[in-house]
């Protein structure tokens, strides 16, 4: 319990870190009320096209070219950034954890093959891969969780290589060798639990990205045509940028303070989680 | 004192920012050098020394300050100098030396370059002076082919040259005083009397008061003038060495130099001569790095053919220098390393052709007890399970390992509720103690102990070496001590080997090694060790603390 | 070895990992939705089954995997790129025609990020704590969290369409014919934005991570060093903090390179910027899956020549490579 505790009192020293806490709180509730706030599909002309904001009551965000609710654009968009920036974060470190810790524990020969795997995947531009693989496998929420996590996972890699390295070397994992402790129960006992806490810090980051890669690619109309998201909400609206401002002005907002709110929270955990390392800069 | 001091502390009391462990890091300290003069601050860990020495170059960390008191040079007290006046003064009057000679010099910048910077901060000189000044010092502390070490960078020169090329920095404008902090501890030990000796012959020839802070009573006696004890940030004794460490009268000075290993090794066990029970014979290992299309690989043979027998109940010592490949061979010898070629024999079985799961399952026989005691315990496994997981993977039942933990702990010297408890909630020594009961759950035969003291204060050591001994006797084992420190090797070892790059250059029993050393490399050695030689208080004085405590 | 061989060396190495691009690439092509020999035949007008198989058969479509990908890597060799069906022109020089305007984007926007990035963070550190920190950090915050198309549309809506200051899309005026110095001075006003945009994420990353660099510089050994020679404050940040702090900040500058050119895409695509990433997402649009590949080919091969600039960059900054291997 007392750990719990320490844990929280450090993570709250860092004011951004409990307003970003707050921040993601909100969008989280938007995202699961949306369907009792906006029990209309967010495709649906509900008004005349062009309502500016506030000109209507109920219509606080005003709506779009074809009188959709831009409203319930945010709302219904919010979840489809949450559940994209998780599960593609979760996918990411699936193949990331196993291959930098393949490259960390076992090293020489299958250290020099797998980084340079993991460094060939570093060097192609990320967002032009994102872009090629959800054009060829047509887009959709799969094959965008997939594009994002293929261009996501290097840095996992090696990062845990790194930290399976310096930790393959420590006395406590060399007396778990001498003790006749099996590979496995040393990756997965001694080492990995050693790991977590930067990996985490590296996941709250990794899930910021991905929703700003998912913006990026629906706003080049590359989004899984049958979801509304923040991307394609402003992607939409550039063509007619001097007459409704608002069109993109409000989803960009909602993915700036999410995307904001994700990074204090990852700044958070870093002081929280690796106290040697956070830095006397406050 | 006949000549007016060069600098005087008075009264220094330095606070810690709220929350640490106590409220002052050093408390009414008072002390004062004379021109010439070499005084030695001897404290263990935390006793303040380190924060005595940067209170007096005004180098301190900004949530530490001084408090009260005053330090006085010239006629100023340096403690109401401004930033401005602090920078006049350093380098000038008042030089440093740090203990860690690898991180302590810039490493993109040539060393030339970082001695004429001394210059250039006090607008000394053109910079071509500058440039020639710094080559006439480098000559002078005595680094090999000057003209080329103006021209190199840190990192192509060993731990001893950048130590003398920081010396040549400090050196640089004549200071009255030289604050030097641990300035030898990170360095080999012949190295650390070349270093030794330098410094004692630049205070011969230049004049300058030196204050010294150390550990080492051992350095304490060989360089020393006058020497301040300090615990808990406070002095406790101070005195001439002579006074000091030959008539220690503070309980606690006493127990210090009580608990220092002296270099001559006690009368010798009487053992029966078991037959051994690991041989080693031409055991070679050679390390590969690098190397790839367009660079050549670094290969260096860190083991040659080193051979070697130890029985029950017996202590082999394994001394050296570090790049003498006495780690490595204890790691080869826990097979932590595969050995290249030679025959390790464990009872008659093969031990260096073992592998995969038959390796795994004989491993417990030969354990090993690691030199830090901070990274030698898994931080996030209670001490229950630090001690149980190794004999449950040996197929132990959990209850029968629990109970054999509880016994061990006890035998350990700690107390039994220290199985519920985190690596982080135990003392350096304390976790020592857990690593040696973590290796003896295992039930081995052969403990390999790899500098397992050498990161304790010198009063712990003692403690931590008198309860492996007793466990060697206890439960006959063959003790294989690794150290760089032959003091502390004298006090257990029943034989000795010397070794130096990758071989052993002498074997012997150890009152044989320490008397009568045959090759010239162990006289060497011994002969580099500080504090020891003639007329050293420092026996006289054990004899007295002895006595005493 | 010295540093031709280091040169050398990541040349070689940059040439490797451009080969295990294309053949990812070809991979791709193949793994790309429809029949390339079908599509071909619709866009000849002429869509029966003989027709297709002679297309197959002129372009070796009926050939194995490995004939193709061999013939494919050939074609690499000697910079063929294959045919854009929709624009009826050789992929490459479509490509080639467009790389001088992406050169220009990216490049400036590199060098701005990077200038600015180390200067803002350095800056913060010295002043850390501070009201000078807390705004560059602030700033620095936002501006990572901030997409990019949508900063790009912004600066469009405050300076192009409020303020009327700075032209929003294109490379230069078009019908205006300007010639030497009053043409570069046009292309320098259209680049403003674009270059401004793609450097801000860059510049944030490069202030955070000089600011935490150096923070954490100032704290080892040497720095003390230098204050107990009685070195004022100003030539230790120089020589000693900055100097030190600034490695981990190119390393960096090197994998970002991806991100750079990446970036480039979104710019382009959202101020009318006539380069390849514009090109990509005009491919993109047509579903020209011969172009969108050529394009992916040459941004990579890019990105492998910013690392090889951040390599060079490396080797001026620290000694310890050109003198150990």
């Amino acid at each position: 319990m007392t750990k719990s505790k320490d844990f929280w009192r450090r993570y709250s020293r860092n004011r951004g870190a409990v307003v970003g806490l707050g921040l993601i709180w909100v969008v989280i509730l938007v995202a699961l009320l949306a369907p009792l706030l906006y029990p209309d599909s967010p495709w649906r002309m509900v008004q005349r096209p062009f309502l500016p904001p506030f000109a209507v009551d109920g219509f606080w965000f005003g709506t779009d070219t074809l009188g959709r609710d831009i409203g319930s654009g945010l709302a219904h968009g919010a979840r489809v950034s949450l559940v994209i920036g998780l599960v593609s974060t979760v996918v990411a470190l699936l193949i990331g954890v196993p291959i930098g810790a393949a490259a960390g524990y076992f090293g020489g020969r299958w250290d020099d093959a797998l980084m340079r795997f993991t460094e060939f995947f570093q060097t192609i531009p990320s967002f032009a891969l994102a872009i090629v693989l959800v054009a060829i496998l047509e887009p959709s929420l799969g094959s965008i969780v997939l594009a994002i996590a293929i261009v996501g996972w290097p840095p996992v890699a090696r990062l845990v290589r790194g930290e399976f390295l310096s930790l393959r070397s420590r006395e406590y994992v060399q007396a778990a060798v001498l003790s006749g402790q099996t590979s496995g129960a040393i990756i997965f006992k001694q080492i990995l639990p050693n790991t977590l806490s930067p990996v985490i810090v590296l996941a709250s980051l990794m899930v910021a990205t991905a929703i700003l890669l998912e913006s990026s690619l629906s706003f080049l109309g590359l989004g899984d045509p049958n979801v509304m998201s923040w991307g394609y909400m402003i992607g939409a609206a550039r063509t007619v940028l001097r007459q409704a401002w608002w069109m993109s002005v409000f989803p960009g907002l909602a993915i700036l303070l999410t995307v904001l709110a994700l990074n204090l929270i990852g700044e958070g955990l870093n002081d929280a989680l690796n106290p040697r390392l956070a830095r006397e800069g406050r | 004192m006949s000549q007016e001091p060069v600098i005087t502390v008075k009264d220094l009391t330095v606070a810690l920012p709220r929350g640490a462990d106590r409220e002052h890091a050093v408390e009414g300290v008072s002390l004062s050098l004379a021109p010439g003069e070499v005084l030695c601050v001897v404290g263990e860990s935390g006793s303040g020394k380190s924060v005595t020495a940067n209170a007096m170059m005004g180098l301190l960390p900004k949530e530490v300050r001084p408090v009260a008191g005053t330090i006085e040079m010239d006629g100023r007290n340096l403690l109401t100098l401004s930033e401005r006046e602090w920078q006049d003064l350093r380098g000038s009057d008042i030089a440093m030396i740090f203990q860690e000679p690898m991180t302590a010099l810039n490493p993109l910048q040539r060393i030339g370059d970082q001695i004429a910077e001394v210059f250039e901060a006090h607008g000394a000189l053109s910079s071509k002076e500058r440039q020639a000044k710094a080559l006439s010092l480098i000559e002078e502390v005595g680094l090999p082919d000057p003209e080329k070490a103006v021209r190199a960078y840190p990192f192509e020169l060993s731990g001893g040259q950048r130590q003398r090329a920081m010396i040549a920095m400090a050196l640089a404008l004549e200071p009255k005083l030289l604050i030097a902090d641990e300035p030898t501890t990170a360095l080999d030990v012949t190295t650390q009397a070349q270093i030794l000796e330098l410094m004692a012959d630049l205070r011969r020839r230049r004049g300058m008061a030196i204050l010294f802070i150390t550990h080492d009573f051992g350095v304490v006696a060989e360089i020393g003038d006058r020497v301040v004890v300090m615990r808990y940030g406070e002095v406790v004794e101070q005195g001439t060495v002579g006074d000091v460490l030959g008539r220690p009268t503070h309980p606690y000075t006493q127990r210090l130099i009580a608990a220092v290993p002296p270099l001559t090794p006690p009368p010798p066990r009487n053992r029966n001569d078991d037959a051994p029970i690991l041989t080693v014979e031409g055991l070679n290992k050679t390390f590969r790095s690098g190397g790839g299309l367009f660079s050549k690989a670094r290969v260096v043979k860190a083991v040659t053919d080193v051979t070697f027998k130890i029985g029950r109940g017996e202590t082999l010592g394994i001394v050296g220098e570090s790049g003498s490949g006495k780690s490595t061979a204890g790691r080869c010898i826990v097979r932590l390393l595969d050995p290249d070629s030679g025959a390790i024999d464990l009872l008659g079985e093969d031990w260096s052709a073992k592998s995969g799961a038959a390796l795994r399952q004989a491993r417990k026989r030969v354990q090993m007890i690691f030199q830090d005691p901070y990274a030698s315990l898994n931080p996030r496994r209670k001490v229950a399970s630090i001690l149980t997981e190794g004999p449950v993977a040996n197929g132990v039942a959990r209850e029968k390992a629990l109970a054999r933990a509880q016994e061990l702990i006890g035998l350990v010297g700690l107390d039994p509720s220290a199985l519920d408890r985190f690596p982080h909630e135990f003392s350096g020594g304390q976790r020592q103690r857990i690593g040696i009961a973590r290796a003896l759950a295992m039930d081995p035969e052969v403990l390999v102990a790899d500098e397992a003291v050498s990161a304790l204060d010198v009063s712990v050591q003692a403690q931590v070496l008198e309860l492996l001994a007793d466990i060697r006797d206890r439960f006959h084992l063959a003790l294989i001590f690794i150290t760089h420190d032959l003091c502390v090797a004298a006090q257990i070892c029943d034989r000795i080997a010397v070794m130096r790059r990758g071989e052993i250059v002498e074997m012997g029993p150890t009152e044989a090694v320490f008397g009568n050393p045959q090759h010239s490399y162990t006289q060497a050695l011994l002969g580099a060790v500080p504090g020891w030689g003639e007329n050293s208080p420092l026996a006289e004085g054990r004899r007295v603390a002895g006595a005493a405590s | 070895m010295g540093i031709a061989g280091y040169i050398l060396a990541r040349i070689f190495k940059a040439c490797l990992v451009l080969l295990a691009i294309a053949v990812l690439n070809f991979i791709l092509i193949h793994a790309a939705p429809g029949d390339p020999a079908a599509v071909m035949a619709g866009e000849a007008g002429a869509a029966d089954e003989i027709f297709i198989q002679q297309l197959r058969e002129k372009f070796g479509l009926d050939q194995p995997f490995h004939v193709q990908l061999g013939r494919y890597m050939a074609g690499i060799l000697s910079f063929d790129l294959g045919f854009s069906y929709r624009q009826e022109m050789p992929v490459a020089d479509l490509i080639l025609d467009r790389l001088p305007a992406t050169l220009l984007l990216t490049g400036t926007a590199f060098f701005i990020s990077i200038i600015l990035g180390v200067l803002m963070g350095a800056l913060a550190a010295v002043r850390v704590g501070r009201w000078a920190d807390s705004v560059i950090t602030t700033l620095a915050l936002i501006f990572y969290a901030t997409p990019l198309f949508w900063i790009a549309l912004m600066s469009i809506l405050l300076f192009s369409v409020t303020l009327g200051w700075l032209p929003a899309y294109g490379m230069e005026t078009i019908g205006a014919d300007y010639t030497g110095l009053q043409a570069a001075g046009d292309v320098a006003r259209h680049l403003v934005l674009p270059a401004l945009t793609l450097g801000l994420f860059f510049m944030a990353v490069y202030a955070r991570m000089t600011r935490a660099s150096m923070l954490e510089t100032a704290g080892l050994d040497f720095v003390k060093t230098a204050r107990a020679k009685g070195l004022a404050e100003g030539p230790i940040l120089r020589r000693h903090i900055l100097r030190n702090a600034i490695l981990p900040v190119v390393t960096l500058a090197g994998l970002q390179a991806g991100q750079i050119v990446g970036g480039a895409i979104l710019t382009e695509t959202v101020f009318a910027w006539p380069g390849i990433g514009r090109l990509m997402f005009d491919a993109l649009l047509q579903r020209d899956y011969n172009l969108l590949l050529g394009v992916f080919l040459v941004s990579s091969a890019l990105v492998l020549l910013f690392n090889l600039i951040t390599d060079l960059i490396y080797l001026v900054v620290d000694p310890r490579i050109s003198l150990t291997k």
